[in-house]
């Protein structure tokens, strides 16, 4: 039913901006696919690309293994859901969402009835007639989104499509979007910048930045086991120390940084002398009282926040950035008040080791 | 009003108000009260008026009904005008478009520099220029036997050809501006979307950039028309004896003839026209003044 995206080292550049490095990776399928990235780092190039809205300056896109050179938007099996839904809104709701079949010259009471099923689909029976100004910014969302299934796309392109909405509704769209691709089977590359839609929603997320594409995989994956520094910080919270590796073996490996020694999982394959960054989640770090950890560092906690279920506290650890440590308020959180010391522990298997490429 | 008053006084205030006021009684609505008072009286000899003859008539209008080649003056101008406004939007109408949405917004105003640096020229000149170009021994007509297209020179200004082609130079901006505001303000998405959904070139300016530029269309239709159709100078010198417009006939009466109540007349049946298309392109575009306004 649906069709696979495959990239092959594709590069798009606009005179002397590159806005796409080298991107290859393919996308299943009935997959739902997010890029995540940054603000600029090319997403909607890349979306743009695969729409055929334009072609890329090197390497080849390929649409259900056909290559897709040459080949425009209005004869690719995409359809784009458009960062500003781009609705029309001197048309009402149905001939919106009828569109592509007029273009295609279904008769006009075939196009109603698809326009009404369609309607029916995203949850908004009766709206056929109502004018595109009438509508909320989550049911012109979801008009477009039916614009876009109407011409039973292979592969479904959104541009941020959620995030002129308000955070209520954006959950709530999540949740139906997932639900819609569920039962459509269509393919899903989805564009955002924020790492918490992605986590939530995609099969597998690529990560992008400055249009390279630093990471794919599923959210699991990019979370416990980024594999460049910039995958580590952007997506989730992360604390960072930076040194160089003492030993390494059985992948893992030891580095000595300013504030202790610690041992973590060798996610960047160094080897001994090599400068290297760890990374650990606040909320894997623990407060060590005592008991069997292997890595432990004291510092002076400098700040405390209270959030309910959460207490943040942030160390400042000497020769590194501050420390955030997010605690489960289970009711037995020791009182660390700010000027107190506290000793922080966490276990080699929660601790990524990277290589140091001197960025940031 | 009382806004005006709490900001600037009631001495400035009245001032404000005023000049605005005397400047549309002194100079809009006044010679239009007497243009309408001449056009309904009789010409009639100093001596008379006054006395039992003057009295209003529709005698001038009935002129215009009665006078066969006066009445077909008329109705060529209309057509003529109207042909004219169609030719303008059919070259505007790419030229805009592209401005509008298929340049870079660098490069646009350099066009638009282009566009309007000939209208820098008096409009005599101009149509002058085009009185050279289109002459029998003209630059146009030597490039056509050149390319051997021709055996014989054509004689342009004989007709209303050369009429219909200054016009549409003439008017070109005035068609160009309306349509460039309105396609500017189009979301490119929109025409990326309806050719991501499959619409052809033909399908997206039929449903999507029409549709948003009707104001502009209309706008630039009726400044058009009314321009062509109270054009002087253009049919003056790019017309003949036999290509008159019915401005030529107004001008006649006034000037000519002295006969200033025929004139004001024949004059009042052209206002008439214009009003009568602006309400049709209203009616056609279905938009209204305020859209117009913008
Ligand atoms: N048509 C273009 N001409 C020139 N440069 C462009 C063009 N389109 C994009 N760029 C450049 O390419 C880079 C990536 O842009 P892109 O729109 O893909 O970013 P993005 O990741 O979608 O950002 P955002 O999250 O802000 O939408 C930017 O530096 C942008 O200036
Ligand atoms: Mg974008």
């Amino acid at each position: 039913m649906s069709q696979n995206v495959e990239l092959d080292r594709v590069v798009m550049r606009f005179g002397a901006v590159t806005a796409v490095r080298e991107v290859s990776l393919e996308v299943r399928g009935g997959e739902f696919f997010s890029f995540l990235g940054p603000s600029g780092c090319g997403k909607t190039t890349l979306l743009r690309l695969i729409g055929g809205f334009i072609d890329p300056t090197e390497g080849e896109i390929r649409i259900g293994g056909r290559d897709m050179r040459g080949i425009g938007p209005n004869r690719r099996p995409t359809a784009m859901i458009f960062q500003n839904l781009a609705l029309f809104p001197l048309m009402p709701v149905w001939e919106n969402i009828a569109f592509g079949l007029e273009v295609r010259g279904v008769p006009k009471s075939e196009r109603r009835r698809r326009a009404e099923e369609l309607l029916e689909l995203i949850a908004l029976p009766g709206y056929a007639d109502k004018q595109v100004a009438e509508l909320s910014g989550g049911q012109r969302q979801r008009v477009a989104i039916a614009r876009a299934l109407a011409v039973e796309p292979q592969v479904l392109l959104l541009d941020e499509p959620l995030s002129a909405l308000d955070l209520k509704l954006r959950q709530h769209m999540r949740a139906e979007l997932r639900a819609l691709q569920k039962r459509t089977g269509v393919t899903f590359i989805y564009i955002t910048h924020d790492q918490g839609e992605a986590l939530a929603m995609s099969d597998r997320v690529g990560v992008m930045s400055q249009g390279v594409l630093q990471q794919v995989g599923r959210p699991e994956e990019l979370y416990d086991t980024p594999l460049t520094p910039f995958v580590a910080s952007f997506v989730g919270e992360n604390n960072r120390f930076a040194g160089r590796v003492r030993e390494a073996a059985n992948g893992h490996a030891t580095i000595e940084t300013e504030a202790g020694i610690f041992r973590g999982r060798n996610v960047g394959r160094l080897s001994a002398g090599e400068r290297a960054l760890l990374f650990v989640r606040p909320e894997r770090l623990q407060v060590a009282n005592g008991g069997a950890v292997e890595n432990r560092l004291t510092a002076p906690v400098s700040h405390r926040t209270f959030e309910g279920a959460f207490i943040y506290l942030v160390a400042d650890v000497p020769g590194s950035r501050p420390v955030t440590v997010q605690l489960a308020n289970t009711g037995a959180v020791p009182v660390s008040e700010p000027g107190g010391e506290i000793t922080l522990g966490f276990a080699a298997e929660d601790a990524v080791i990277l290589a140091d490429q001197g960025e940031g | 009003m009382t806004a005006l008053i709490r900001r600037f006084g009631l001495g400035l205030s009245a001032l404000i108000i005023a000049l605005p006021v005397f400047w549309i009684v002194m100079m809009i609505v006044l010679p239009e009260l007497v243009m309408i008072d001449f056009a309904f009286r009789p010409n009639l000899l100093p001596a008379e008026i006054g006395g039992p003859k003057d009295v209003y008539t529709l005698g001038n209008f009935q002129t215009l009904v009665e006078n066969t080649i006066h009445r077909a003056i008329f109705l060529k101008t209309i057509w003529a005008s109207a042909f004219v406004t169609l030719v303008t939007l059919v070259v505007c109408y790419p030229i805009a478009y592209h401005l509008a949405q298929g340049t870079k917004p660098e490069r646009t105003g350099f066009l638009i520099l282009l566009l309007i640096i000939p209208f820098w020229i008096n409009e005599i000149l101009r149509t002058f220029a085009w009185f050279i170009i289109l002459a029998y021994n003209g630059p146009l007509n030597a490039l056509l036997s050149g390319l051997g297209l021709i055996d014989r020179p054509i004689r342009f200004l004989n007709g209303n050809f050369g009429v219909i082609i200054g016009m549409v130079y003439a008017y070109i901006l005035f068609m160009v501006f309306p349509l460039y505001n309105s396609m500017e303000s189009l979301d490119r998405n929109q025409i990326e979307a309806a050719r991501d959904l499959g619409a052809s070139a033909w399908r997206i300016h039929r449903r999507i950039v029409i549709p948003h530029a009707k104001p502009g269309i209309a706008t630039g239709c009726i400044f058009t028309f009314m321009l062509a159709a109270g054009s002087y100078a253009v049919p003056a010198l790019l017309g003949s004896p036999q290509s008159r417009w019915f401005t030529e006939i107004i001008y006649n009466w006034f000037f000519e003839g002295g006969n200033w109540n025929q004139g004001a007349a024949y004059a009042i049946v052209l206002l008439a026209l214009c009003l009568g298309f602006i309400l049709l392109m209203l009616r056609v575009f279905r938009v209204n003044l305020g859209d117009i306004a913008k």
